[in-house]
């Protein structure tokens, strides 16, 4: 019997695009529904009923919320190909370990970053640290997974769709600061199509950021 | 043979509260290190460079850092030293139980220490959340005796440290716990009645006392 795999998606959100980029590198076939995140579905709320946020990876019926709760439901179901993460306990924790700082910091500090408010200045020079802990940690590898990408790449690539928005609105360059990360980046886009194809481009993040902004000023 | 582990520590924190829970559970002997929070040690710099917050655990040299993180790690590493396995093993159960213990993470901590921590509009309307957030893990709870189903498990080690500060709530928000959510208070006396959860938590009080000197301080500042 074939498995039925629903995501629940809203495609600039950084969150799903790990999602996406997870199912291609396991070559798993799934319907993708985007959602209107101010006009959520019936089925939105009835599957995350609590947090009522996407991503939602919907398995045979049987939903599964929270991204990096997925992208490890993903990895343990569908253990056939591309491990992301490594079977030894002390390594995965590590790798667990770099995922979480990474929903601990990007997320806030980018949206501070576009919004563009006081506390820009302060968010961009956060972002430059967290980015260089973060080349800290890649060190010399190809990966932060090592050889090929791991938990740790897949939950930051997508956030690099948003650099250029960054930049933009920030008015700094994010590759002079960082280039090894931006490099990373740029290695993970171009040898992995799962990558490659769950990525927006970046100027398509820039649009739809411009139009929000106008869309909450006037709310 | 001990396996060198050591856990830095601090009597009152929550989410140290975790691993001693799971590791008292497994039956792991551990050397415990009390840290003083307003002067760190410089071992816990060097274990956790990145957040420089307790828990930390120290195996072989080794740091593992965040409470959740460390409970699965200790799950992983000692599945023999008891008949549980703190996380199912089936990847949809594993799944809900890592939502709702990072639910407490992302709920009831913040909320909570609003309860405890602030006043005016910002604590009333902190109060309506916890309620409502107890509610809903009320409503995850159901029928079941634990958190895990039959068994104590990773939600049960996430949440219960909360219960510390059912005192502190309760006298700060002026609300009854019991009468909102009769269920949620049963499961803590169940899970209080395990030798590793009752060794391993402060008393309520020695808490809401420790919480107050907290909030005094940051008060003063």
């Amino acid at each position: 019997m074939e498995d039925e795999v629903v995501l629940l998606d809203f495609w600039p959100s950084s969150f799903a695009m790990r999602v996406k980029i997870a199912l291609g590198e396991k070559g798993i076939k799934y319907e993708c529904k985007q959602e209107d995140l101010f006009n959520k579905s019936p089925l939105l709320l009835q599957m995350n009923p609590i947090h009522q946020k996407i991503p939602v990876l919907i398995h045979n019926g049987n939903p599964i919320s929270e991204s990096l709760i997925i992208l490890q439901y993903i990895d343990k179901v569908w253990n056939h190909k591309s491990p992301l993460l490594p079977s030894d306990p002390y390594r995965r924790s590590q790798s667990v370990f770099w995922a979480d700082y990474i929903d601990k910091k990007m997320y806030g500090i980018v949206r501070r970053i576009w919004m563009g408010k006081e506390d820009q200045e302060e968010a961009k020079e956060e972002l430059m640290q967290c980015l260089k802990t973060l080349e800290g940690e890649l060190g010399d590898k190809l990966y932060f997974g090592g050889e090929s990408i791991g938990l740790v790449d897949v939950a930051l690539v997508p956030f690099t769709t948003w650099f250029y928005t960054c930049e933009r609105c920030g008015d700094f360059s994010i590759e002079a600061g960082c280039p090894k990360l931006v490099a990373w980046a740029k290695r993970c886009k171009e040898n992995y199509q799962s990558v490659s194809d769950a990525l927006p481009h970046p100027h398509q993040i820039y649009d739809y950021v411009l139009q929000l902004k106008k869309k909450l000023e006037l709310a | 043979m001990a396996d060198e582990l050591v856990l830095l520590d601090f009597w009152h924190s929550p989410f140290a509260m975790r691993v001693r829970i799971a590791l008292a559970e497994k039956g792991i002997e551990y050397e415990s290190r009390e840290e003083d929070l307003s002067n760190k040690s410089s071992l816990l710099l060097k274990m956790n460079p990145v957040y420089k917050q307790i828990p930390v655990l120290i195996h072989r040299g080794r740091p593992v850092c965040e409470s959740l993180i460390i409970v699965e790690y200790i799950d992983e590493v000692w599945p023999h030293k008891s008949p549980l396995r703190l996380l199912p093993s089936s990847p949809y159960d594993k799944a809900n139980a890592m939502f709702w213990a990072d639910y407490v993470d992302k709920k009831i901590y913040p909320s909570g220490k609003l309860v405890w921590g602030a006043t005016g509009e910002v604590q009333e309307a902190a109060k309506k959340e916890m309620i409502e957030n107890l509610k809903e893990l009320e409503g995850e709870l159901g029928d079941k005796p634990y958190f895990g189903g039959e068994s104590f498990g990773f939600t049960d080690v996430a949440l219960i440290p909360f219960y510390t500060w059912f005192y502190a709530l309760e006298t700060c928000g002026d609300f009854s716990i019991i009468e909102e959510c009769p269920k949620l208070v049963a499961w803590t006396k169940r899970c209080m009645q395990r030798e590793s959860v009752s060794k391993s938590l402060p008393d309520q009080y020695k808490v809401y006392c420790f919480l107050m000197e907290l909030k005094n301080k940051f008060e003063a500042k």
